[in-house]
Formats: structure tokens, sequence, C-alpha cells
């Protein structure tokens, strides 16, 4: 301790330390405060409250009750939404967070060259949001694109991977799988902070290499693997950018891209549906929350938590 | 309080700085760590990482190769020879939409910078009063502050939109710069607290016996020492905000206001599938500022992603 801590344990806790420092703490937060108020707990409540309205911006909202929400029982390309962003989220997710996982393993460990691999397997995830890079993937599986030049080669007939329902949605997934290199930082630190000793007493007692992975690397970077899979989820389920590029803003071939966002946007600001794009945005909300307290309370079973015991 | 990449050579003394332990015990650990690599597996882990990167990066050294091809051959040569050195597609490019690309550009520049100065005062403020003060119901906000991180803007886009177009403001800059003046990237509040965390409290006690209150401390110590925080919101912010499309597609429609990811997008709903030389070339223009700070700011985004886990 040094020796200011010291003077201050002497003469004991000055009278201004214990005394709330609310008005210093409000004038600091003030302007969070404003923003929370107006830009996000307003909007959210305003959102809520439109979500039982009719409204397209031009004449006031008009109270239709629990319409909205009837209406997305019946609304088959919200159930076409859902089903995209689900699939997309359930396949892409795993596919991604294996991979980073895979690459942090092998790159963990005092490996030659480190720093460079990181930064090459790093750099996708800061480019995979942007238009650009949508751009490059519609030539990429286009019909005449790279990727069936490059099959072409090897005598495979290729198709117009984006153009084809089947597979529109699977060159999306290929894309989310791309950025894989955010969450493989995180196990990277993660990695870095399990402890040598355990490996070093599992070798003592005669561990091998996989059995250390299986009974020390994996328990101790469940909480990360944890923490990696809330923040991918939530991001995922709200992918737009790419979408809407390479249909064009359609979500299609025949809706196979239509992502939950997407159309969203189709019915709040193309077709001016703000009641209907709030009732589908507390869906959404509903969803994220939902999955995120479904993810915690399934986490009791698998996370595993060094410190808890 | 900070730790540098262990690849570097001084990794054992900083870590040794950290732990406590000598750096002769760290380097001892270290090989110990190491002791049971076998050079051949050594090499095929080599081999694996680098076909594994080249297959990563290809699209995208492609991509720019491509850019300075003819469109026709970009439909035929997948290889990375610089075959063709035709800077046409980055003028013709350049020119071809409504305005030149540099108005883009520049209105993508004023969103970042406004959003940059947005974040770093209203972040750091916030931060400093939930990692400094004791006040009121400090839990409670910092709950929801950490909350309102995991909240899609989706939920609140359409009564935003209506907020900002009654204030007269959608096909202005405003929507997308001043609700970061309001810290409402929650995010960076977050980081930041993390690092006020980390700075003694006994420089904030010093000052204080000297009489400094908390404006004085906040600019004249905690400011200083945190700047690499200060550092990895500006990245991120720059990034996150350049490759932003969703509240830029819904806040500006002017051709005019476009920012670069709106231009690309109308330049390649203009061009459908027929002239990728010249998209190519003006996606190669966008994605160079990020790659810019990724070359020059890397140790801050690998710091920021791996402590608040952000992309």
């Amino acid at each position: 301790m040094s020796a200011l801590g010291e003077l201050r344990r002497v003469k004991g806790q000055p009278v201004a330390r214990q005394r709330k420092q609310n008005k210093a703490a409000f004038l600091f937060l003030l302007p969070w405060f404003i923003g929370l108020a107006l830009i996000t707990v307003g909007p959210m409540v305003a959102s809520f409250a439109l979500s039982f309205t009719r409204y397209n911006l031009l004449s006031p909202p008009r109270f239709n009750g629990i319409d909205n929400y009837v209406r997305m029982f019946e609304d088959e390309r919200l159930h076409k939404a859902l089903a995209v962003t689900f699939q997309y989220v359930l396949i892409s997710v795993p596919l991604q967070l294996g991979l980073a996982l895979l690459l942090a393993i092998v790159l963990d460990r005092g490996l030659r060259g480190l720093s460079l691999y990181r930064s090459a397997f790093y750099l996708p995830s800061l480019l995979g949001a942007s238009v650009a890079i949508a751009i490059l993937w519609r030539q990429l599986f286009g019909v005449d694109g790279l990727v069936n030049v490059v099959l072409g080669w090897f005598g495979i007939e290729g198709q117009g991977w984006i153009s084809n329902p089947e597979t529109a949605l699977g060159t999306l997934m290929i894309l989310n799988v791309w950025t894989f290199g955010a969450p493989m930082v995180i196990f990277l630190a993660g990695l870095r902070q399990i402890p040598v000793m355990y490996y070093e007493a599992a070798s003592v007692d005669g561990a091998n290499r996989r059995q250390q992975f299986r009974h020390i690397t994996l328990p101790m970077l469940t909480p990360i693997i944890f923490f990696n899979l809330i923040l991918q989820l939530i991001g995922a389920f709200q992918s737009f950018t790419q979408a809407f590029v390479v249909s064009g803003g359609t979500g299609g071939p025949v809706d196979s891209t239509l992502f939950y966002t997407l159309y969203l946007y189709q019915q709040g600001f193309a077709n001016l549906n703000m009641g209907y794009a709030s009732a589908m945005a507390w869906l959404l909300l509903v969803i994220v929350a939902g999955m995120t307290v479904l993810n915690f309370w399934a986490s009791k079973y698998w996370v595993f938590y060094d410190d808890q015991d | 309080m900070t730790k540098t990449d262990p690849s570097t050579d001084l990794a054992p003394l900083t870590e040794s700085v950290v732990t406590g332990m000598t750096a002769e015990r760290v380097r001892e650990q270290r090989r110990r760590r190491n002791a049971f690599r076998k050079p051949v597996t050594s090499i095929l882990r080599h081999a694996f990482l680098i076909v594994a990167a080249a297959l990563m990066l290809y699209p995208v050294i492609w991509m720019v190769v491509s850019s300075f091809r003819p469109t026709d051959l970009i439909f035929r040569e997948a290889g990375l020879v610089f075959d063709s050195f035709e800077i046409s597609n980055y003028v013709d490019g350049w020119n071809a939409l409504t305005y030149p690309f540099n108005v883009y550009l520049l209105n993508s520049g004023l969103v970042v910078i406004g959003s940059i100065i947005g974040n770093l005062v209203s972040c750091s403020l916030a931060a400093y009063a939930f990692a400094r003060l004791e006040f009121t119901g400090k839990k409670f906000w910092f709950a929801i502050m950490l909350l309102s991180i995991m909240l899609p803007i989706h939920v609140i886009i359409v009564p935003q939109y209506v907020l900002f177009s009654q204030l007269g403001w959608v096909n202005t800059f405003l929507p997308l710069i001043v609700p970061k003046l309001l810290a409402t990237d929650a995010f960076f509040i977050f980081l930041m607290v993390q690092f006020i965390r980390g700075i003694p409290r006994e420089l904030d006690e010093a000052a204080r016996i000297d009489g400094a209150g908390h404006p004085r401390i906040f600019l004249q110590i905690i400011l200083p020492l945190m700047v690499p925080a200060l550092a990895t919101t500006t990245i991120f912010t720059f990034i996150w905000t350049w490759n932003d499309f969703f509240s830029q597609l819904i806040f500006l429609t002017k051709p005019s206001l476009y920012t670069v990811p709106l231009a690309l997008n109308a330049f390649q709903d203009a061009q459908s599938s027929t002239d990728f030389g010249e998209l190519f070339a003006m996606s190669v223009v966008s994605l160079i500022p990020i790659f810019l700070i990724f070359l020059f700011g890397q140790r801050f985004l690998i710091k920021g992603i791996a402590t608040t886990g952000i992309k």
C-alpha cells in the first residue's frame, strides 16, 4: 500500500467520501440519462404503444387493438422470415464458434508467428459487415463467379448459388462463418488465462494431450464459449446488410434470404406499416431476450466456473 | 495493468511485472509449456495455418487484383497475377454515380468524425461516474447500461425515425451523430469503466487532497491515463460507423448525402451484375480506411475485443 493510502487510513475517511456524490454523478451521467430517456427507453415505450395501432407516418396513429399481433399469426412471409433467420442463426453460429475454437487452440501456446496468423484470421471480422464484401460475395457465388471457375477446374458443374433459393442462404452462412476471427481472439485470451500448473499436474499424472484438452482446456473455457455464444447469437439475429445487398433489398430469391430485420425494414420503411413493424420489433426483442434467458438457464448445466466452489 | 503480446521478446518481462513472478520464472514456465512440442507437429501446424489463412484472405486479395482488370477478364481469371493494370475501373467507377465518389467519402467521414467525438466525450463522462463516484441507485443504473448494450436497434428504430422526422432531421447527419453524443453506444461506457477501474485510486486521492474537484480529476488525472481505452473506442467507432448500413439507409435518402455504403449499394443496384470491374474498384476504395485502421490500430483492436468481446 502506498504512502498516501496509509495516510488516508490514519486520518480516517474524509467527510466528502462518505457523502454520496449524487450531484457530481448526475452531471457526469447527464448526456447518458438524456440519451437513455429520449433515444432508448422513450422509443421502446413508444414502439410498444405503436404496435397497437395502424400508422403510416402521414396520418396520426389509429388504435387497432391487437390486430397487428393477430396478423403476425397469419402472415406467411413473417413465418418464412422467422424460419430463415433461425436456420441462419442455428447453423452458422455453431459453425463459426467451432472454427474459432479450433483455430484458437491450434494457435495457442507460443506458436511462432502467432500475431501474424491472428491478424490474418481476424481481418475478415472487420470487413465482413461491409457492403463491399457483400458485393464481392455476389460475384463469388454468382453463375459466372469465382467459385464456379474454381469448381470448373475439377470438372464440377457450378450453378448460380445466390440465384438458387436452395443455396442462397447457405452463401450468407458461409459469410458469417468467415468472420470467426473476433470470437477466436476472445478464445485466445481465454486460453491464456488457464493456469499452466493444471497442465503440469495432469502430465505428471500421465494424462495425454487429448485427455488434457477434454478435462482441463474445455471445462476451463466454457465461460468464454458461453460468452461468445450469447454475443454471436444476438448479433446473428440482427443480421441485415448482407442479405439486403445480396438480394437487392428483396430477401429473394423466393424469400430464401428474407432475414427478420429485412422483413421489418420492408414493412416499416418500404410499405410504411409502422404499427406492424413495431409489433415485429417487439417480437424480435422477446425472441432475443428469451433466447438469452434460456441460454443463461442452460448454462448452469454446462458452464464451469473455476472459482465457484 | 496491461498485457503485451506474448510473441514478442519483452513479453516475459511484462508478464513478470503483472504477475509479480521473476522474468526468469515466466520464461521457465513458457519453456515447460512448449516442452512437449515436437518439430514435426509444429511444421504440420504451420502448414495447416498457412493454408487456412490463404483460403480466408484469397477472395479479398483477388478482389483487389481484379479491380485492375477489365470486367470480362474478372469472370475468367481466378488467379492473382497482375495480368493487366487497368486503372480505368477506378476512374470510371469514381464518376459513375450522380456525384463523384469523393462526395460519399466526405459524407462518411463527417458521420464518422461526429460519432467518434460523440462517443469519446459522452462515454468517458458516464464511465467516470460509474467507475469513481458513489451515487444513489448506482447498481441499478449500471445494470440498465449493460442491458442497453444488448438491445437490438430494430426495436427502437421506428419511433426513433418518427422522432427525428418530426424534428426535421431526416436527410441530415444529426440522427446518426446526436445519439452518440448522448452515449447510446453503451459498449464503450462499459469498456471505459473496466479501464478506469484499473487506474490506482491513490492518484485521485492525491489530487483531491490538493483541492481538485471531480471535473479536474476527470480531465487532468483520469482522461490522460485512459488514452488506450479512448484509442480503442475511436477505432471501433470508426469501423462500426464506416461499415454501418442499416441506420444510414433509413435516415439518408438524398443521393447528395449518401455515405460510402449507401453509394456502393446504389451502384450495384444500378449495375445489376454487369460491371464488376468498377464495382470492385469502388469496393476496394471503401475498404482502404478499414484496412489502414487494422494495420495501425491492431493492438487496440485485439485488446478491445479480448476484454469486452466486441467485434
